[in-house]
Formats: C-alpha cells, sequence, structure tokens
C-alpha cells in the first residue's frame, strides 16, 4: 500500500548488512560519538571507519557534525519509520472521513429516489 | 461479465491508499459507492462538506466551514482542537463540475501544497484521487516530520479515536 522508491530501501538495507555497521549504530543509539571514538573502539584505521560511517550517513540512519577538527556521529531521525508511521495515520483519517462521505453520498441517493418517485406519482 | 463483483462483493468496505508519489507528491485514492455527480456534490455543497469532513468519531469538532466553491473563492475550515482552535484556508483553482476541483492550502507559514482532486465515474461508483503537490521535497519532508515529532497529542488523538472507531464497527460499513 505504502511504496517507497527503492534506492530509499536499499541503502538501508545495503547499511544495515553489515556487521561492523551495525555495532556502530549500537553504540550510537547509546551516546555520540566521534569517528576516532568508534575507530579505536571497533578496532579499525579512521579511515575504514570513516567509510562505514559514510555509508550509514547516505542511508539517512547517521547524521555527522564537524566541530573544529572532531566529526561526530549520531544516530539520524529514522526517516522511513517516521513517514511510514505518518503515511498509515494520514490513510487512516482518510479512510475515515472517506467512510462517512459514504454515508452521506448514501443519504443523498436515497433522497434523489424518493424526490423521483415523489414526481412519478 | 462483470468480473470485478467476484473480487468485490457488495458487504466489502471500499479500500483507502495513500502514497507518495514522487518527493514532492502525495496520492490518495478511493472508491465510493455513488455516482460522480453526487460525490462532487458532498465535496462542493458546504453544508454536506461539514458532514464528512471531519467524522464525528475524531472528537474534534468543526467550529465553521465556509466554501465558496468557484474558481478564485475561497473555503475556510475551523476545527474545536485543543489548545486552540485550529483554522485551515485556501481558494479553488479550479471548479469543474463532477469531474475535477484544485485548491490551495494556504494556513501554513509557507508555500503550502496544491491539492488536486478527479472524479471518475465508473459503474455507478466514482473514483476519487486526491493529488497533493508540495512545493519542496522539503515541504512534504517536514509535513511528516512535523506531524510526528510537532503535534504528538493530535496524533494519540487520532489513534485513540481509530481503536474506537474500529471497536464500534465489528461488522464494517453498513
Amino acid at each position: 500500500m505504502v511504496q517507497y522508491a527503492p534506492a530509499h530501501l536499499d541503502a538501508s538495507f545495503a547499511a544495515l548488512a553489515d556487521v561492523t555497521r551495525r555495532g556502530v549504530l549500537e553504540q550510537l543509539g547509546r551516546s555520540d560519538a566521534s569517528i576516532t571514538d568508534l575507530a579505536e573502539k571497533f578496532r579499525m584505521t579512521l579511515t575504514g571507519m570513516k567509510k562505514h560511517v559514510g555509508v550509514l550517513e547516505q542511508a539517512g540512519l547517521v547524521t555527522t557534525e564537524k566541530v573544529g577538527r572532531v566529526r561526530t556521529c549520531k544516530l539520524g531521525k529514522c526517516r522511513l519509520q517516521e513517514e511510514t508511521a505518518w503515511l498509515e495515520r494520514y490513510r487512516q483519517l482518510w479512510d475515515l472521513r472517506f467512510d462517512a462521505l459514504e454515508k452521506v453520498v448514501e443519504e443523498l441517493k436515497r433522497k434523489e429516489k424518493i424526490d423521483g418517485r415523489k414526481k412519478r406519482q | 461479465m462483470d468480473a470485478k463483483r467476484d473480487n468485490e462483493p457488495a458487504f466489502t468496505k471500499n479500500r483507502t491508499t495513500v502514497e507518495r508519489k514522487s518527493e514532492r507528491e502525495l496520492v490518495i485514492t478511493r472508491t465510493i459507492n455513488g455516482p460522480a455527480r453526487i460525490v462532487f456534490e458532498a465535496f462542493t455543497k458546504p453544508e454536506l462538506l461539514k458532514q464528512w469532513w471531519v467524522p464525528k468519531s475524531c472528537g474534534v469538532s468543526l467550529l465553521s466551514c465556509e466554501a465558496d466553491v468557484r474558481v478564485g473563492g475561497r473555503y475556510r475550515l475551523v476545527y474545536d482542537a485543543s489548545p486552540k482552535p485550529m483554522e485551515f484556508f485556501g481558494r479553488y483553482l479550479e471548479v469543474t463540475p463532477y469531474s475535477r476541483l484544485v485548491w490551495t492550502n494556504e494556513e501554513g507559514e509557507d508555500d503550502g501544497a496544491v491539492t488536486t482532486v478527479t472524479f471518475e465515474e465508473k459503474a455507478g461508483k466514482t473514483l476519487l484521487v486526491m493529488h497533493d503537490l508540495y512545493p519542496s521535497k522539503e515541504a512534504l519532508d517536514d509535513a511528516f516530520v512535523g506531524m510526528e515529532g510537532g503535534m504528538p497529542e493530535a496524533l494519540e488523538q487520532l489513534d485513540e479515536f481509530v481503536v474506537t472507531l474500529g471497536a464500534s464497527r465489528p461488522h464494517g460499513r453498513t
């Protein structure tokens, strides 16, 4: 029912397919961290960690901000989840609205029938 | 002959779909059991519009509903929302009887979406397609984030009334 550009999903799944990147997300869920912190924690080179963070950032799962010489990473707002929830609520609202519209239309149809009969009589 | 009848028995509730068609477009569809002429009337007569636009079950009521449905005419809906009433207003850009309505949404601070509704009649039923075109990708993205973050109460209320409604309608639409 709710559809997305496949690219959007591909990026998220690709980002989550790697065990280090999942670890980074878990870590950032506990607290923000710099790329250096993350590289140390995951025993990686700075360049390697930068690449992983780049993939997560591309997918919108992580945001980074550079202050001075330090790039801090934090969890991105999960757009996909937000959007899905919003669309479903929006759908429910319109569903109710249209149910009410059908009642109004039903009533108008009934009135027309009665009026039609009266005219014929 | 009528293959549709097999798939859609008369008692099945018509489905409402919402889809983000592109970065700037949101599309809602729904079939209504009635001719386009009558469905159009329900959209364009304020006294009918107010009977369905804000369903009673949602706990919010309409304080006023004005709609001057002609090209250049204005509409204004005021909801009895907490903490203060909410206003929605705009202007009609196109009014083509029984087939098409276009209006602006001007209540926001920035440029709002333009809504196009088409009424397509088939075998006594009307397919409604509501198309919202936002001025930019950011405007539509903000609508999502804004709703989620900025109006938790309104959303909770919506959830509540959806649940209530589900419970009070065990047999679906009558």
